[in-house]
């Protein structure tokens, strides 16, 4: 396979023969050159789209087979399991607590390290980007004594509840939230947007709120998305801990009734795919209005 | 308004204490109890009892196949993402194929998990959409491979090539066409320009990349748990079994056990990876 990488056939075209041949045979290679790669891109989005149509298609599979009639029950039946609506909606609180909870966290500390302890910045950077280098599957191993004392302090009522799996995902979406918001606070001047809001008497938590939070809006945003999304995938450390979240409700359902737990997974799937490229659609306009 | 410095006194860092206590609650107990865990017994006592369960036949194979699976799909992954992302960066660098393809591989690099596998099974599993068309037409495909090592390769590969697309684009843009347009004026071919040029600048780039998917299989374990959903092939596998049935084991611990050696491989393939960034950064910038 790597033979072909070879920028268009090149053994053939010495550089004697370009010399003597003239550009007629240097045409003809950068055209083969180009027929190589609109094969090999048919080639890799056929394997990166049937897989994606497969499971929209078994969803969406009637009685008479992949020939047959089309039939959308699988979707139906979503809401006759409680379970799984319960999960998906589990799913959905989690994804709105970690990414607000992990920005509360951040976003203060982050500015508070750049105006008064830089020589904090790299621990910081080094705690946030651990989790990337730690895989969640370790962490899983080490939460489970730490969730046994969650539950042991949690009330009976909501000792079942995913909501505290909001602690391990604070952690996994670190390095992501991180990133951005590093990202966002680089670009503005936060010490002089700072010092001037306190010279005209306003306190820390305004500072925060309605100047450097405003300033950074796009990178909060982005840090946002990007936390509904794991969120909203996130298997590991659900079905470890002995959560159920739509993952794990998914999972569990496949075995019984496939079809819903498929429609489920392409919800879920096309819901993810829609956050993250609108994110990638706004950052690209962004990008381009600053640069011009 | 009292003075203040322009870096705060000895007491600022405690402004960032809520920070630090949630990360130390959080993130540094849980690997300090994985990496005491380890060498520990329910009692707390030293032993190395659990280590011991390292040199058990199967755990022993799951990482041996867990290491075997990660080389191959990275290797899979860092081969094939390298063409796409040169299919890629010959086109225009402002063209819709490079946006389309940057956006997509972002997206598909983070894909993974239960819809991943769903994704397969529906494809190329027992009633999936390829096994039952290649059905009406000729022989019908095995599909048991799906759920074992080979399969769990060809799933890998689909978040690894992006992911390899994503880390590799910046290594190529760096090449620039002026070294080629030397090559040639030199009476270089392409082949050659290829062998003694771009191959040598792109290699640590390369390798450096091929450790991240490296690790990056290693440590990935929801796209496997939903394809095999019994036994252990792989070491993430492992630490199912071990949370799931450790009282059954009498083991208590030994999940702990599997845990830091998977975090001393992923840590071999992580310093590797840095001292080769080190050395590509050098010449691509």
């Amino acid at each position: 396979m790597s033979a072909e990488v070879v920028p268009g056939v090149a053994p053939l075209v010495t550089g004697a023969a370009t010399a003597a041949a003239g550009p007629g045979l240097r045409r003809r290679a950068v055209r083969r050159r180009q027929g190589l790669r609109v094969v090999l891109l048919v080639l890799f989005a056929a394997f990166f789209a049937v897989p994606l149509l497969a499971l929209v298609e078994f969803s969406t599979r009637g009685s008479g087979g992949i020939g047959g009639s089309r039939s959308l029950s699988g979707w139906a039946q979503i809401l006759d399991y409680p379970d799984l609506v319960g999960a998906i909606l589990s799913s959905l609180e989690l994804a709105v607590l970690t990414s607000v909870l992990s920005l509360a966290l951040l976003v203060p500390t982050m500015v508070w390290i750049r105006l008064r302890v830089p020589q904090l910045s790299r621990v910081v950077e080094f705690l946030c980007l651990l989790p990337l280098t730690i895989p969640a599957i370790v962490l899983v191993v080490g939460w489970a004594p730490i969730y046994l004392w969650i539950n042991y302090f949690t009330p009976r009522a909501y000792q079942s509840s995913p909501l505290a799996l909001t602690f391990a995902y604070i952690v996994l979406v670190l390095p992501y939230s991180y990133r951005t918001i590093d990202a966002g606070l680089a670009a503005i001047d936060v010490r002089t947007l700072s010092e001037a809001a306190r010279s005209l008497g306003a306190s820390w938590p305004t500072v925060l709120v309605r100047v450097i939070a405003p300033n950074i809006g796009p990178a909060l945003l982005n840090a946002a998305v990007l936390s509904v999304a794991l969120v909203l995938g996130e298997f590991t450390v659900a079905s470890l801990l002995n959560y159920v979240n739509v993952q794990v409700a998914m999972n569990n359902l496949s075995q019984q009734n496939s079809s819903v737990a498929y429609a489920v997974a392409t919800a879920s799937l096309a819901a993810v795919f829609l956050l993250l490229f609108l994110l990638s659609l706004a950052s690209r306009r962004r990008t381009r209005g600053s640069s011009s | 308004m009292s003075p203040r410095r322009v870096t705060g006194g000895r007491l600022a860092w405690l402004g960032s204490l809520p920070f630090l206590a949630y990360v130390g609650l959080f993130l540094l107990a849980p690997t300090v109890i994985v990496a005491v865990g380890a060498f520990t017994d329910v009692a707390n006592r030293p032993t190395l009892a659990n280590i011991r369960v390292l040199g058990n036949r199967t755990v022993l194979d799951s990482f041996v196949n867990s290491i075997a699976l990660s080389a191959a799909s990275a290797v899979i992954g860092a081969v094939l993402g390298a063409v796409l992302a040169w299919v890629v960066v010959t086109g225009n660098p402002d063209g819709t194929l490079r946006r389309a393809a940057t956006a997509v591989c972002g997206v598909l690099a983070q894909f993974g998990g239960v819809t991943l596998a769903f994704a397969f099974i529906a494809s190329i599993g027992n009633q999936g959409l390829l096994t039952l068309a290649l059905d009406q037409v000729g022989p019908r495909l095995s599909t048991g491979w799906l759920y074992q090592l080979p399969g769990l390769v060809l799933v890998y590969s689909y978040f690894q090539i992006p992911l390899m697309v994503l880390v590799f684009l910046p290594a190529l843009d760096g090449v620039r066409p002026q070294w080629r347009e030397a090559a040639e004026t030199l009476g270089g071919s392409s082949w050659q320009y290829f062998r003694h040029v771009a191959v040598p600048l792109l290699t640590p780039a390369f390798l450096g990349a091929l450790l991240l998917l490296f690790a990056n299989a290693f440590a990935a374990y929801a796209t496997a748990a939903a394809l095999i959903s019994q036994g252990a092939i792989i070491a993430p596998l492992q630490i199912r079994t071990a949370l799931t049935s450790e009282v059954l084991l009498g083991q208590a611990n030994a999940g702990k056990a599997i845990a830091l050696g998977m975090i001393l491989v992923v840590a071999v393939a992580m310093t590797l990876y840095a001292l080769v960034q080190r050395r590509s950064a050098r010449w691509l910038r």
